[in-house]
Formats: structure tokens, C-alpha cells, sequence
């Protein structure tokens, strides 16, 4: 029973997604009978196996809906897209019931009002379904019934077993079989029943399911049904500990004296057989009752398990832990096997290498999903939207089999839904707005997905008004964000609408133009981090792009010495490093600042930024990284090399250093800290400001 | 082997679906018109489960079923009588006459073979 409800699930879910997908395609194109087939048999599909598999209040809810489509697939409704917009609202809320959800009983109601109304003639009450779709609790009900038939049952053509496994249709079900009115052989009437059962089951389907399993049998037998196990009804009173433990917990009984009473006791069935206060049968029949109910209510409290493994997040994060530390000691074993020169090592050292790799990248790929998942909700939110706001809006998607990292698509979620809102609200025009300017009514946009080495590439274009260069400089002036005669860049002044509290919007239109939004868009990509860029043209729309690594476990680094100490700077911040020279430090006379080509860089010298002890060589290196859109240097000693950094979190008394991302294990054992650049900027800037300021 | 169940009705229709619905479900089926036909055809062949509507002509669903059960062989037998009126009298009457269950006209193919399989298996 519960297999089949997941199944009902696992399929309805498929046809509401299906349901979803048909609707909004049907809305395009009203007449495709093709579709509204497909929409019927949904719905129809939804209401009849919701009823099979006791998920009775979907069916009655659905049952309005099918009718109704019933009279559009043969041509005596049409669709509208009030017909499309109330179908839309049904199917969210029949995911509610399937989802197992409290639903809201007046919005039921008013849906079904809504497609009540619009079935022309009144003479649909009647259809016979509903009567026995009455809802029933769905909800699981341990029962206990005694199935005691009349000696005579076996002549009415009836046979008790097949009634015996109808019952165990039901749900979980124990049959304990009563033999204690068999009569000696010489007084045994072949053709008469002596056998009486008590069964106990548990069903979510109701006591008229059960009812009905003896419909035929019920005057010749008598039939008697208890709730034993509600939901949750009596676990209260029998949940509790049992004497023994109370008396242990409070240090009133010692356990080796509890173990030898306990052993000397029999058990109460034994006992009672022993005096014929019972018969073996009723006690094997209680016992089962009793299993039985401590089974269903282990399961409630069992997660639920589908086709495909479910595995804890933490465990793939260990996973990933794992494979990193072994990343970390292949890498030394390489690098032990190569200086040795040994062509049996090194052979050895190669193939883990490999194996390694493979281990490794299996490892990432578990975690992949791909972005579809995440697109999909979208084609809905951009339906409602663009309703919303009276606008007409094509959504777009291409890439959406493009897999990236679990975590990294999760928390793509809320930064895609404000840059769309973003578009619809902002970028498309109103449909009479884009006729004017000689665009079709119904604006596009486009979301797309694609690998670019280790990055992932999302593009979220529309086809509107673009950005207004100047209306953004001048709310950028005007909340001090810029001076008025600085000259920028298209993209530096596009970059503006991610700053903190950012709008040009005239008016706040409830979805968007309260300026929250973007700079959450911009904070968010910088934890995944990523980047975003943003190109516009006037009238043509605004494309921006967000690009994401693929993983977050694993980075590619620059591998730094200051002071003997190592650090990692991720690799995309980095721009290129140059020489810092004691000339040069003695030509800027002190100050922090660099002369790179002509461009004025400022730079924070590591080892002065972390108090390290020691000089610095005569030779040092600026590595220029590109934070927050600006170039800063940051000096080190010296400068290793490319390094596949494999990030391990620092551990909780590290909390506070915030300067440090993670760190990472080298091949040699030694720790390397991976320096979180904007942050160290920021701090450096602060101190300046401090000490000069 | 498969089973065998008869379907004693006189409307044309009625038989044809019940011998439709129970070929698919993969049922062998004997088609009798009325009681005395029925009868002289369960004398032929071995059959496992009989349908019978109530009112026909010659020899009616209830004299059908009694004679059924008076032979030995078909003593045990599930027999479902197919009834248009709900009320309890004819069920009543039926079931004294050693029917098994029944099942309320009009039904769906899907109702019929449910009680099929709960009374056949």
C-alpha cells in the first residue's frame, strides 16, 4: 500500500509537471487538440489512481476539473485563459494534497466553484463518482478484525482466503488463523468452515475499505473492527519506558539483579496458556497485534525511500573530504616516487595518479545536477509575472542539461529569480509600448547554460529597453555612489545597479523598484564565487552573465610564500604578478602603490599585513588580483605555482578569521591558508584610513 | 489453464461486454441466454465461476442459481448475480438461493473484474 501511494506520487508528480508544461502550451495555442487530450488525460489519470491508491480528496477535487475537460475535448467548451489560469491553480494545489500538505479548503472551494461554473447544464451532480469519493482520511489506521463466518460459508461459492489477501491489498497485514474450533476427525464435516482469523491491518484507505472486502460475506459472518493505532492515538500511554527502565534510570534496581529476575520470568503468554486461562491461538493473535503495531510505527518514523538512493548531504561532503585528502597524498607520492627515480614506484605512483582522478572526478559528478532543475520553475514564475504586471513574456532555455554543483545551483535559485524579475519588471516593455518601437508585443527572455573550462556560464538575456546609461549615472551621483565628473565605462556604470539599495525604477511596482535585490544578486555570486557581467544596449535589451566554477570543493590556486609560511590565492582573482624592487619602493617613498605599465596599483604587503617576522628578499613579487572590479597587489616573498587546491574548512576556533576562506593540505604535509582577497582588501583599506585618515 | 466463467444473460449487449472484458483479462468464456441454456451448458463443460443476470426469460437468475448449487460439482463455486435494482429483496432472495455476491448494473469493466477477482481469485 504505501509502495503504491509513492508510486502514485512519483507518477502524479510526472503529470503535473506534464499538466504544467501542456497548460502553458495550450494557453499559446487554444485549439491543439493534441494538448487538450493530454490535459484530460492527466487530470483523468490523477483522479482515478488518486482513488485507487487512497488519496480520496485529490480525487474529488480533481473530479471538477476532469469534467471540465471532458467538455472541452469534445468541443462544447473552448479554452480560455481563464480556463488555463484556474487549471494552473488546481494542479498547485492538487501538488499540495499529493505533497501530503495542509490545504487551504476555501481556495478548494472557490476552484471548484470556478469550474463548476462554467459546465454549462446542471445535471453533472449526479455523476457517480463522487458519491463514493466521499474524502476519506488518508491518514494511516492500524485496525484489528475478527473475521469469524458461519460454518456454512464455503457452500455460498465464497472462499475466505481470497477475502484474507483482498485484506492484505490493503496495507501491512497480519493474519493469525483461530484453529481452536476444529472438532475431532469423527465429528468433522468436510464441506463446514471451523476456522475463524483475526487480522490486524493497517490502511490509510479507510474502515469502509475494509468494509467492503466482506460486502458479500457481511450477514454470514460476524465482522468485528477496531482502530487499535491511530494517528498517533495511543502512543502516549504505550510509548512509555517499562518498569524495568524507570527502575534502572533511578539507581533503585541494579541491572545484574534485573537480569536475574528477568531470566527466571516467563513470558505472560506462556504463563497464561500454562493455567488455560487462554488459548496458544489467542495469544499468537495478540502477540502478532502487538508486532505489528510497534512495526507501523517504526515505519512512520523511517524516512521515506524512493527508487533512487537518497544520501545525506554530509556524507557526500565527507565523501568529497575523503577523496580530497587523497588527492593531497597522491600528490606527495608523486612527487616521493619522482625523486627517487625508482621505475617500479613510479609506475605505482602513476596508476593511483590515474586512479585518483578518476576517483575524484566521480566524486564531483555525484554532486552535479543538472540546471534544469532550476529553469524549469522558472517558465512559471515568468508566466506570473508577466501577468502580473500586464506585460507579454516568452521564457526561453537552452543548456539545461548543463550540470553544475549541487550546492552551487541551490543557491543559484533566489539571485536567478531577482535578475528575472529584474528583466520583466525593468527590461521588457509593455506589449503597446514595444509595437511603437517596431518590436513584436511579446518580449523574450532567454536563459541559457554552458561549460567554459571550469566555470559555468549562465546568460539571462531579454529583448527590452536595455539599460539607461544616464538615468543610472545620475542616481548614482545622486546617492554619492559616484563624482560627477567621473568618466566610466559602460560596464563599470552597469555594474552600478548592483550597489546596496539601487533602483531606477519611478515607482515601486510590488515586484520589484525597491532596490533590494541586485546587490543580493551580486553577494551571492561572490560566495559562490563568482562573477557578473552586464552588457546592454539601448532598445535591444540587457544581457547579463554570471560566471560560476563548477565545484566548490576543489579550486584552482596560486600557491604563495611569505616568511617560510605558504598561502593560496584563487586563481581568478589573479591578473599577473610582477617585481616589486627595493628602487621601486624607494620611488614611491613608502607608500603602498606600484607603478604597473603606467597604471597606478595600490598593493598590501602580506607579511607586513600579518605581522610576519623576518625580511623580505630583495626581490619581491606583487601579485595583481582584481577585487571588486579595482587592481590591488599583494606582495610575497615568492611565487610557486599553479596549485590544485583542495579547500578544507578551518575549524571552529578559526571562525573569526575572516581574512582566510579555507586552507589546504601541500603534497609535503604543510598547511597552506587560502586568503580570502576582497576581505583582506577591505581590512587594509580600513587600517589605511586609520593611520592616515 | 485458464479459467472458465460462464455469463448467463439474456440482453445481447450486456453479454458481449461481460465476454469482452473477461477475454482480455484473459478468461475463457461460455455465453448462455437464459437459465435453461445455462443449465444444459454447465452440463457440458467444467466451469469455475458463473454470472448470471436476474431476470430472464424460460428459467430467471434465482431458479439458475438453486439448481446450480444442487449439483455436486458446482456446490462451491462463486456465482454473482448481476441485478439493475439495488434493493435488498431480490439480493436477499438471491443469496438465500446460495448466491455469492452480486454486482449493481450499470458497472464498469473495472468493477466486474474486481469482483471477479475477489471471489475467483
Amino acid at each position: 500500500m504505501e509502495t503504491h501511494a509513492e508510486a502514485y506520487r512519483a507518477e502524479a508528480s510526472e503529470l503535473l509537471l506534464e499538466l504544467e508544461s501542456s497548460l502553458l502550451l495550450l494557453e499559446e495555442t487554444p485549439d491543439d487538440d493534441e494538448l487538450i487530450g493530454r490535459v484530460f488525460r492527466a487530470m483523468h489519470t490523477i483522479k482515478g489512481s488518486g482513488a485507487m491508491f487512497g488519496f480520496d480528496e485529490v480525487a474529488a477535487f480533481t473530479h471538477e476539473v476532469e469534467t471540465v475537460f471532458d467538455l472541452v475535448r469534445n468541443g462544447k467548451l473552448t479554452v480560455t485563459k481563464h480556463l488555463v489560469d484556474l487549471a494552473l491553480a488546481a494542479r498547485d494545489l492538487i501538488r499540495k494534497m499529493i505533497d501530503g500538505e495542509e490545504v487551504d479548503k476555501a481556495e478548494a472551494e472557490e476552484i471548484t466553484e470556478g469550474f463548476k461554473k462554467m459546465i454549462p447544464t446542471s445535471k453533472q451532480p449526479e455523476a457517480p463518482s463522487t458519491v463514493e469519493m466521499v474524502p476519506e482520511q488518508t491518514v494511516n489506521v492500524t485496525y484489528r478484525i475478527r473475521f469469524r463466518p458461519e460454518s456454512h460459508l464455503l457452500t455460498t461459492g465464497t472462499n475466505p482466503i481470497l477475502l484474507l489477501e483482498e485484506m492484505r491489498e490493503l496495507g501491512p497485514c497480519q493474519v493469525v488463523a483461530q484453529t481452536g474450533g476444529v472438532p475431532l476427525l469423527s465429528e468433522y464435516d468436510p464441506e463446514a468452515l471451523y476456522l475463524f482469523w483475526d487480522i490486524i491491518l493497517t490502511t490509510g484507505r479507510g474502515i469502509n475499505a475494509i468494509k467492503d472486502v466482506f460486502i458479500f460475506v457481511e450477514d454470514v459472518c460476524e465482522i468485528k473492527i477496531d482502530v487499535i493505532d491511530g494517528d498517533g492515538r495511543l502512543d502516549v500511554e504505550t510509548g512509555y519506558k517499562k518498569l524495568g527502565e524507570i527502575l534502572l534510570e533511578r539507581g533503585d534496581l541494579r541491572f545484574q539483579d534485573l537480569r536475574t529476575v528477568l531470566e527466571d520470568k516467563k513470558f505472560l503468554g506462556e504463563l497464561l496458556v500454562e493455567k488455560k486461562a487462554v488459548d496458544p491461538d489467542a495469544v499468537s493473535s495478540a502477540l502478532a497485534e502487538q508486532a505489528h503495531v510497534k512495526q507501523v510505527r517504526q515505519k512512520r518514523q523511517e524516512v521515506e525511500t524512493v527508487s533512487s538512493i537518497r544520501v545525506d548531504a554530509d556524507k557526500l561532503d565527507s565523501l568529497v573530504d575523503l577523496v580530497g585528502e587523497l588527492v593531497t597524498v597522491q600528490a606527495s607520492l608523486s612527487q616521493k616516487a619522482g625523486m627517487q627515480g625508482d621505475a617500479g614506484l613510479s609506475r605505482i605512483a602513476e596508476e593511483v595518479e590515474r586512479l585518483t582522478g578518476y576517483l575524484r572526478d566521480n566524486t564531483m559528478s555525484i554532486r552535479m545536477l543538472p540546471i534544469s532543475t532550476t529553469f524549469s520553475k522558472f517558465k512559471r514564475l515568468v508566466r506570473d509575472l508577466s501577468n502580473e504586471l500586464g506585460k507579454d513574456v516568452l521564457l526561453t532555455t537552452e543548456g539545461g542539461e548543463t550540470e553544475l554543483d549541487k550546492t552551487v545551483i541551490e543557491r543559484l535559485n533566489d539571485p536567478l529569480v531577482h535578475i528575472i524579475r529584474n528583466c520583466i519588471d525593468h527590461g521588457i516593455e509593455s506589449p503597446e509600448k514595444r509595437q511603437e518601437k517596431g518590436k513584436l508585443g511579446q518580449g523574450e527572455i532567454r536563459l541559457s547554460a554552458a561549460h567554459s573550462g571550469p566555470n559555468v556560464l549562465i546568460r539571462i538575456s531579454d529583448d527590452g529597453a536595455g539599460l539607461d546609461r544616464e538615468a543610472i549615472r545620475a542616481k548614482a551621483i545622486e546617492r554619492c555612489l559616484l563624482a560627477p565628473e567621473t568618466e566610466l565605462t559602460d560596464s563599470d556604470v552597469y555594474s552600478m545597479i548592483f550597489a546596496p539599495g539601487f533602483s531606477t525604477a519611478a515607482t515601486i511596482t510590488g515586484v520589484s523598484g525597491r532596490g533590494v535585490g541586485m546587490d543580493v544578486v551580486k553577494r551571492s555570486v561572490d560566495t559562490l564565487r563568482g562573477t557578473i557581467e552586464v552588457t546592454s544596449q539601448r532598445d535591444r535589451g540587457t544581457t547579463i552573465t554570471l560566471k560560476l566554477p563548477l565545484t566548490l570543493a576543489i579550486i584552482d590556486g596560486l600557491l604563495v610564500e611569505v616568511s617560510d609560511a605558504y598561502f593560496v590565492l584563487p586563481l581568478w582573482v589573479v591578473k599577473e604578478v610582477v617585481e616589486l624592487t627595493r628602487a621601486d619602493l624607494a620611488e614611491a617613498h613608502g607608500k603602498h602603490i606600484a607603478n604597473v605599465r603606467g597604471e597606478i596599483v595600490p598593493y598590501v604587503p602580506l607579511r607586513d599585513f600579518f605581522r610576519m617576522d623576518g625580511d623580505p628578499p630583495p626581490i619581491e613579487q606583487i601579485v595583481i588580483a582584481e577585487v571588486d572590479g579595482n587592481r590591488v597587489g599583494f606582495v610575497v616573498d615568492h611565487v610557486i605555482g599553479g596549485h590544485q587546491t583542495v579547500i578544507k574548512t578551518l575549524g571552529t576556533l578559526y571562525n573569526n578569521s575572516r581574512e582566510f576562506s579555507g586552507a589546504t593540505i601541500l603534497a609535503d604535509g604543510t598547511v597552506a591558508l587560502i586568503v580570502d582577497a576582497p576581505v583582506i582588501v577591505r581590512q587594509a583599506t580600513d587600517e589605511t584610513i586609520r593611520n592616515y585618515g | 489453464m485458464s479459467k472458465v466463467i460462464m455469463t448467463a444473460d439474456d440482453s445481447t449487449s450486456i453479454r458481449q461486454m461481460v465476454s469482452f472484458t473477461l477475454k482480455q483479462a484473459g478468461y475463457e468464456v461460455v455465453e448462455a441466454v437464459d437459465g435453461r441454456d445455462a443449465l444444459s451448458k454447465l452440463d457440458c463443460s467444467p466451469v469455475h465461476m458463473l454470472i448470471t443476470d436476474l431476470n430472464m426469460p424460460n428459467m430467471d437468475g434465482i431458479e439458475l442459481i438453486k439448481q446450480t448449487r444442487a449439483k455436486p460439482q458446482y456446490k462451491f463455486i462463486p456465482i454473482i448475480m448481476l441485478s439493475t435494482e439495488s434493493q435488498d429483496t431480490k439480493k436477499q432472495e438471491g443469496k438465500a438461493a446460495g448466491a455469492t455476491g452480486w454486482i449493481v448494473k450499470p458497472f464498469k469493466p473495472e468493477q466486474l473484474l474486481a469482483v471477479i477477482k475477489k471471489v475467483l481469485g
